[in-house]
């Protein structure tokens, strides 16, 4: 279904809106005073009554919903079950909670400590200062990460080149976990777009990584959804603010496939760069089923298991082609993301 | 989950019925509605309540057969049945201006004023050839809508 947007002019402007798939030619059909930027055929009854795109869409969140209830996440096998092996396994059990998961609780109080006594004077301190306060923050931030990272002892190896601070541009990743968010922050500090979470990871949202930048949505407010829009195209013109990070895929896979990409990220006019995470499942299954876990649970069994390994590539960035629609785009970007 | 469309059969059906029979959380064997609302990309959806109003208390049969109107081999008749059926939300058969201003209100509420959308649907109704006081019926829906063949309401069931 079209839908029809006002500009702040109060002009008549059409704006794209989930599978919207071309814009009608509203001027026509209204009183002189308003007028559209891309008159693209004639708008006809057919075209109002014709609303299978979005019915299309809600039927598929139901059956895909249904199916994932039904079908759920694919079950490690059991290698364990033998003589030989269960001793073994036993002892790595042991091995894990017993050595390796106080002492990954130690290396990460030790560096909250470290990064909330310097947080904390920078952030009060510095108030009159913005952009040291901001450098030594996100430095900051990204430190902490390393610290989050070294607890699960993970093993991250970044390929291709590292993310700049560039105007008009957006990273898109492939979304496994929260985690994913860490891994890459590590490296560079991002501003994400997420999704306010409640408890502890609220609480850590809204403190510390507002400080790099960090947009929230509220999924369950359909208004949200396009103040979110406005902010997004704001954040992407800045030129010092931190490179905008947005999971298109809108919710967390268990890494076995890429969803479809929504557009949203693709229709904001910049240059897009793909990153593409990778998790080894043999050392750790990173996959955060949101519905069935929380945060902490997710974090103690990743603290857990033996590692966290993974692949980060940084794709070539690519950009909108002449007549290309975003929808296009997008598909575009996630055919070379499966490559992957 | 993989892509293969497939169009269900009894049997699937019935060993789909048998997995699900915990998953919906439900002793009665019927589709809990609230349950749709906490899929987001649903609740997001401007026609969820709608649909919801259509999905209340049915079985999962029903459900199904609700769902068929998404098959690729269902056909093009059953889709307009079913925007039809949308559209007229007291079942009487008949969709009226008001019915027809309410969707798009549903759709484009928050883009443009009330006056506009009148204006427009006027606008477009006359054009076709229907006035503001038209009650269309299903037939008049499959003149409209069918006569182009590229209405795509297909929705593929993910077979692992």
């Amino acid at each position: 279904m079209k839908t029809l947007a006002m500009d702040a002019a109060g002009k008549l402007i059409s704006s794209s809106y989930e599978l919207d798939l071309y814009r009608p030619n509203i001027e026509d059909y209204l009183p002189s005073g308003s007028s559209i930027n891309e008159p693209h055929g004639e708008l006809r009854l057919r075209d109002l009554l014709d609303i299978s795109p979005t019915l299309t869409e809600a039927a598929g969140a139901i059956v895909d919903d249904s199916f994932t209830r039904c079908f759920k996440s694919i079950p490690p096998e059991f290698w364990n079950w033998n003589i030989y092996l269960f001793p073994l396994w036993c002892f790595g059990v042991l091995v894990r909670y017993l050595i390796l998961f106080p002492a990954r609780v130690l290396i990460l109080t030790i560096g909250w400590i470290i990064f909330l006594s310097s947080f904390i004077p920078v952030h009060l301190l510095l108030k009159g200062h913005d952009t040291l306060r901001r450098k030594l923050e996100r430095l900051l931030v990204e430190l902490i990460c390393c610290f989050f990272v070294a607890s699960w002892t993970g093993v991250v190896n970044y390929h291709g080149p590292r993310p700049s601070i560039r105007p008009k541009q957006v990273y898109v990743a492939n979304h496994t976990s929260m985690i994913d968010f860490i891994v890459l922050q590590q490296m560079t500090a991002f501003a994400v777009i997420m999704q306010k979470h409640p408890g502890w990871v609220g609480l850590l949202q809204s403190t510390i990584l507002e400080s790099v930048g960090c947009i929230w949505f509220n999924r369950t407010e359909a208004k949200d959804r396009e103040i979110v829009a406005r902010k997004l195209r704001d954040r992407v013109q800045g030129a010092d603010n931190n490179p905008l990070l947005i999971f298109p895929e809108g919710t967390c896979v268990n890494n076995h496939y890429t969803v479809m990409f929504k557009k949203g990220a693709f229709e904001l006019g910049c240059m897009v760069c793909p990153i593409a995470i990778k998790y080894n499942k043999i050392f750790a299954d990173a996959f955060w089923n949101s519905r069935k876990q929380s945060f902490t649970m997710h974090l103690l069994q990743l603290m857990t298991s033996w590692a966290v390994v993974c692949d980060v590539w940084y794709l070539e960035p690519q950009t909108l082609k002449p007549g290309e629609t975003a929808i296009e785009f997008a598909e575009r970007l996630y055919a070379s993301a499966l490559i992957i | 989950m993989g892509n293969t469309s497939s169009m269900l059969t009894q049997y699937d059906i019935e060993e789909v019925q048998e997995h699900c029979k915990h998953a919906y959380r439900n002793g009665g064997g019927f589709i809990l509605t609230d349950e749709f609302l906490t899929v987001p990309e649903f609740a997001v959806n401007p026609l969820s309540q709608r649909l919801l109003r259509m999905l209340n208390s049915l079985n999962f049969k029903e459900f199904v057969a609700f769902l068929s109107a998404f098959s690729p081999r269902v056909p093009l008749q059953q889709k307009i049945e079913f925007i039809f059926k949308l559209y007229d939300s007291d079942n009487n058969g008949k969709v009226t201006f008001h019915d027809m201003l309410d969707v798009l209100r549903d759709l484009t509420g928050q883009f443009i004023s009330e006056q506009q959308r009148e204006q427009v649907l006027t606008r477009v109704l006359e054009e076709a050839g229907y006035t503001k006081d038209s009650m269309l019926v299903l037939s008049d829906f499959v003149k409209i809508l069918g006569s182009s063949s590229d209405l795509k309401m297909e929705v593929e069931v993910p077979v692992d």
